[in-house]
């Protein structure tokens, strides 16, 4: 990278911290931004297995506060946010009135009338111009772009609350998924969100900037070896096996809500909401593609953008592909005809110009343990 | 991790141990390091040629793919068995582990290649 590049990066408070701890950077959604410390599959394996680390400030956070906010709310996001208590969060879509996405986010419902969105890196400041816009049509509310105002850092892993417990005296066991609560980590003033983008238990930590790296030793120190530092390879690794959805990858402008398999997503009692007439129709028409998972029966790693086959013919696009760490598999999501979306049926995945053999199977392909406590719930991008 | 003075290098990562007419063929530290975690190679079976800078195989992290190009010209003689199970020890020992054995065709193509201390220099560029 030239250093003029390198420059024109923006960065986390927690950047100088990645920098000292030996973790490679890399640019992202126009950030520079820790890709790996120790290696994806160490990191992986330790967030399956105890906990991991990951700056993810780069997300965006933008705030609807005012008479008419939860009205705003309800046109711009799919789900329904009056199911949200006070101290709860819900997955939804920013949808074009198309019913595709221009984003996927997390609801936070603050207060009555106050509500924050967190939205992905790459998509914040098209979002925010989007949002501003449609509030204004829609009344009485103001929309603050307030990601500066916050660092996140996301603790995941089995190892998660043990470890958070020890620097706060919230008491996390209060905390339900996809709840979340106020309180001091490290002495520090932050918003702790049972939250997370890997298919384990765990918390993302809203933390003002300036204590960021404080909270961020905090937790490795507290964790005594069992939390480690991880990147945005280990991020994608965990979410593509828990079947998280990574905007950009598996859903975007040109893919609607319907195809991208997040029905649950769609509040469709709630009134209309921006793309839902569009939605409607193509529910009552019946969807022709959709997102499906499959695993490789041949050696060989399907990636984004791969050709999807059947008989010869071409059928469909990978979404994501890799091998995944803690299963072992070459796993990957694709869009495909309805017809061949059943699990078992076959397909081939053209790898560089060779028909690869590949089965069709369910999502997601990790699931953590029943006994944990709360349900999977798909959380939002990167 | 020092470049052993052994080894000719490519400015696309390879190496290559040359003795008598056999060569040995695997990627460099920085290759490596640069991947991350490797899960896979695709590699040619023994008996096919490989061209000087012609793609000869693939090497699959668990980020991304990337291709092998043949530092020189030859017929394929082995393939490194143990990189099937165990892809790993390409991150562990870069230098130690080659990939392919190669009866190598024109040893004069040897002289376009870099020692350690050029290639040393483009990882630093």
């Amino acid at each position: 990278m030239t250093d003029t590049a390198a420059a024109s990066l923006r960065t986390t408070p927690l950047h100088a911290r990645h920098r000292a701890s030996g973790a490679r950077m890399v640019p992202y959604a126009g950030w520079e931004m820790p890709v790996e410390y120790s290696g994806i599959t160490d990191e992986h394996m330790a967030v399956r297995t105890r906990a991991g680390l990951f700056d993810v400030s780069h997300m965006g956070e933008i705030e609807i506060a005012g008479k008419g906010a939860l009205e705003a709310v309800q046109r711009i996001s799919s789900n329904d946010a009056s199911a949200l208590k006070v101290g709860q969060a819900q997955y939804a879509g920013l949808l074009t009135p198309d019913g595709t996405f221009i984003d996927d986010m997390l609801v936070y419902r603050m207060a009555a009338s106050h509500f924050m969105l967190v939205v992905n890196a790459a998509n914040a400041a098209k979002d925010y111009a989007w949002i501003s816009e449609q509030v204004k049509l829609a009344g009485d509310a103001a929309v603050v772009d307030s990601s500066s105002r916050y660092a996140l850092i996301a603790i995941q892993g089995p190892a998660a609350r043990d470890v958070l417990q020890q620097l706060t005296a919230v008491d996390l066991g209060d905390i339900r998924y996809y709840w979340f609560s106020y309180g001091e980590v490290a002495n520090a003033r932050v918003t702790i969100s049972r939250t997370g983008y890997t298919g384990e238990d765990g918390y993302e930590i809203f933390v003002p900037p300036n204590m960021a790296d404080r909270v961020w030793q905090g937790l490795i120190q507290a964790g005594r070896g069992d939390v480690i530092p991880c990147g945005l390879g280990a991020r994608d690794t965990l979410r593509l096996e828990a079947a998280m959805r990574l905007y950009g990858n598996d859903i975007d402008e040109s893919t609607t809500a319907l195809e991208a398999g997040l029905d649950w997503t769609i509040g469709w009692k709630k009134g209309d909401f921006i793309g839902r007439e569009r939605l409607l129709e193509q529910k009552e028409r019946g969807i022709t593609r959709t997102l499906v998972g499959f695993e490789m029966l041949e050696r060989g790693i399907a990636r984004q953008g791969y050709i999807v086959t059947s008989g010869g013919d071409e059928v469909g696009k990978v979404t994501s592909g890799t091998q995944t760490p803690f299963l072992k598999k070459a796993v990957g999501m694709a869009y495909v005809p309805v017809s061949l979306s059943v699990p078992g049926t076959q397909i081939d995945i053209d790898i560089r110009g060779r028909a690869t053999r590949a089965q069709v199977v369910p999502l997601p392909f990790y699931s953590r343990s029943r006994s944990g406590p709360g349900p999977r719930i798909p959380g939002p991008g990167q | 991790m020092p470049y052993p003075t052994d080894l000719k290098y490519t400015k696309d990562h390879e190496w290559i141990r040359i003795s008598g007419d056999i060569a040995e063929i695997g990627i460099t530290d920085f290759a490596q390091d640069q991947l991350g975690d490797v899960v896979f190679v695709e590699l040619p079976e023994p008996g096919r040629t490989i061209k000087a800078g012609e793609s000869f195989g693939s090497i699959e992290s668990v980020k991304a793919v990337s291709e092998l190009f043949a530092p020189m010209s030859g017929e394929v003689v082995e393939v490194n068995p143990s990189l099937k199970d165990h892809p790993e020890m390409i991150n562990s020992k870069p230098h130690e582990t080659w990939m392919v054995k190669v009866r190598v065709s024109d040893p004069k193509e040897a002289g376009s290649l870099l020692d350690s201390a050029q290639y040393d220099g483009i990882t630093h560029a």
